[in-house]
């Protein structure tokens, strides 16, 4: 067995897939993908790191009602990201049954 | 109508109680019990009795039943069915008229359904299979103080299940050392930490100590990883009033969730305690120490679903379900049943998994089912395949038992969740391909590396007691 290793000082984290390494574009693709086709509407939201305990992030445009594709939503999250290179990034599914979100995580880490 | 002449004396139940012919209605609560009749008694008539000594009647006729409508208050007995797999039991189904209970208590439901008759001598053995409560009486419940929907948006946590663990060793920490393995717990990743059911406030760690410790705990643990976070500080105690004190003082520490057990503490204690969660904003944890005893035997007391709408009713946002894979019984279909019947607005019957009626919830929010009970990292492809993402895993030794300590042991748990998720988001058989995808996770994690290594042998492999009843080949 390897040898102990002490567990480091606090990071930062983000929520659902935060423990996992930073979405590649591939991986992100196939969680858009699973999102559309849970039937749920894709939304972009992004936040200062500082900021990002508090619940309420600010909106890229509004949900993406009725759109369907994969590179649509993509891209949405990249024009965010490069508006907005310092801060976080997620993607959210709005499940209008449960009025709540059937997903939501981090897709940029606010670019460190 | 005028009522007929009075007759005194004994006769048989069926004359009055069996009534094969009745249609349900929609109103009714309905009942199916198991009976193992005393020999020579016939099915009919004890059907009968069963449903006479859990409604109106009594074992003579007395002279005050011509003062009311008893065929307006009176249970029916209006199906009998035979068990498979066991020639000496059979099924009963009872219908009784709402106006039998009062309105919001399952503590008067029960005191009916599950009261004298079970030692009543003319059967043997008894078991309450299953119960529909009508739309009508659900709508005078309470049910969970906040639900499913509502933790999830208060927690920011989304598109997973959450996970937990439970404090070990369970009684003998002092308040600052159990702090401690909170801490390091959420630290590392936990969504939850979790009071033992039996810490309530012993000479070694009295409750004040300990929920003062603990949410100092959870404020640092918070503040680190910037991710919302809980534990179950538990208020079950000797009293109602104690009860109270200590929920009020979890709520002043700023506590985000409260827990109790409702079946040592009673349905009154309970659906009080529920009802002051939803006043004050607070999530409750609900434990269900004492099923067993009642639950377990497949042919005397209560079925496990039973009590679990009767808990969905009083008042729980978590209760514990069983895990299938851990070390505590639990049989996968049977499962699947009850925990349909803690989340879902509406459950078809299914007979598959042990679901004798229909059970509408109208707008009675859910309850996340807790699996807890010998899970570790090597469980969770099968976890995330049985219960979804409306559940919370529970790893008390699966985290605390990493050689790496506790930190290291919650961090393992979240990346071996972590990418179950991802893989089956993205159409992979995640139960099927459980290992690889372990495997390939624990690339990036040390943490999880040595707990695949360190749990790889444990299986716990025994047969379920309290089986469907299915003829078996």
């Amino acid at each position: 067995m390897p040898e102990m290793q002490a567990y480091g000082a606090g990071k930062q984290r983000f929520e659902t897939f935060s423990y996992l390494p930073q979405m590649t574009p591939e991986r992100i693709t196939k969680q858009v993908t699973y999102l559309i086709n849970q039937g749920w509407t894709p939304a972009i939201e992004h936040c200062e790191p500082e900021r990002a305990h508090l619940t309420y992030w600010y909106m890229w445009k509004l949900p993406m009602f009725g759109v369907y594709s994969v590179e649509k939503v993509l891209a949405e999250a990249e024009a965010c990201h490069r508006a907005h290179p310092g801060h976080l990034v997620r993607l959210v599914g709005y499940d209008n049954f449960s009025q709540s979100q059937g997903t939501a995580f981090v897709v940029y880490r606010g670019g460190r | 109508m005028a009522p007929k002449a009075y007759e005194a004396g004994v006769k048989d139940y069926a004359k009055t109680y069996w009534v094969p012919d009745y249609v349900p209605l929609d109103t009714d609560i309905l009942a199916i019990f198991k009976v193992v009749p005393q020999p020579g008694v016939p099915r009919e008539e004890a059907a009968a009795a069963v449903c006479a000594e859990s409604s109106t009647g009594t074992w003579t006729t007395v002279w005050t039943d011509l003062l009311t409508d008893l065929d307006y208050y009176k249970g029916r007995a209006y199906r009998i069915e035979p068990v498979p797999g066991d020639p000496n039991a059979f099924y009963a189904y009872v219908a009784y008229p709402i106006d039998l209970f009062e309105e919001g208590s399952v503590v008067n439901v029960l005191t009916s359904l599950a009261g004298n008759v079970f030692g009543f001598k003319a059967v043997r053995s008894l078991r309450l299979e299953d119960v529909r409560f009508p739309l009508a009486y659900v709508k005078t419940c309470g049910g969970p103080p906040n639900g499913i929907q509502v933790e999830r948006d208060r927690l920011n946590k989304y598109g997973r299940p959450l996970l937990g663990c439970t404090i070990k060793p369970k009684l003998g920490l002092s308040a600052k050392n159990y702090g401690r393995a909170v801490y390091e717990a959420l630290r590392g990743g936990l969504d939850f930490t979790k009071d033992d059911e039996n810490v309530n406030s012993q000479p070694f760690m009295r409750w004040q100590h300990r929920f003062e410790f603990v949410m100092e705990a959870v404020r640092k643990a918070e503040e680190e990883t910037g991710e919302k976070k809980g534990h179950y500080l538990n208020v079950t105690a000797p009293t109602p009033e104690e009860m109270y004190k200590r929920a009020e003082f979890a709520k002043q520490l700023g506590s985000r969730i409260i827990m109790h057990d409702f079946l040592t503490a009673g349905f009154t204690a309970h659906t009080g305690l529920a009802n002051w969660c939803r006043e004050n904003g607070m999530l409750l944890h609900v434990h269900r120490a004492m099923h067993a005893v009642i639950d377990r035997n497949p042919l005397h007391g209560i079925h496990f679903r039973v009590l679990a709408k009767c808990l969905r009713l009083s008042g729980g946002d978590h209760l514990h379900s069983g895990t299938v894979v851990g070390k505590l019984e639990g049989d996968r279909e049977a499962t699947l049943g009850w925990i349909d019947l803690m989340r879902e607005p509406y459950v078809p019957e299914n007979r598959a998994r042990g679901i004798f009626f229909e059970q509408d919830w109208g707008s009675m929010p859910g309850m996340f089912p807790v699996a807890s009970g010998g899970i570790h990292v090597w469980h969770v492809p099968a976890l995330v395949t049985i219960f979804g993402d409306d559940s919370i895993l529970q790893f008390g030794g699966g985290t605390l038992g990493h050689p790496w300590g506790n930190a290291a042991g919650a961090h393992a748990n979240r990346v071996a969740l972590e990418a179950c998720i991802e893989a089956r988001n993205q159409g992979r058989q995640v139960e099927r391909e459980g290992r690889d995808i372990l495997m390939e996770a624990a690339k990036h994690s040390p943490e999880l590396a040595i707990a695949l290594e360190t749990w790889k042998e444990v299986k716990f492999e025994f047969d379920v007691v309290d089986k469907l009843d299915v003829q078996r080949a």
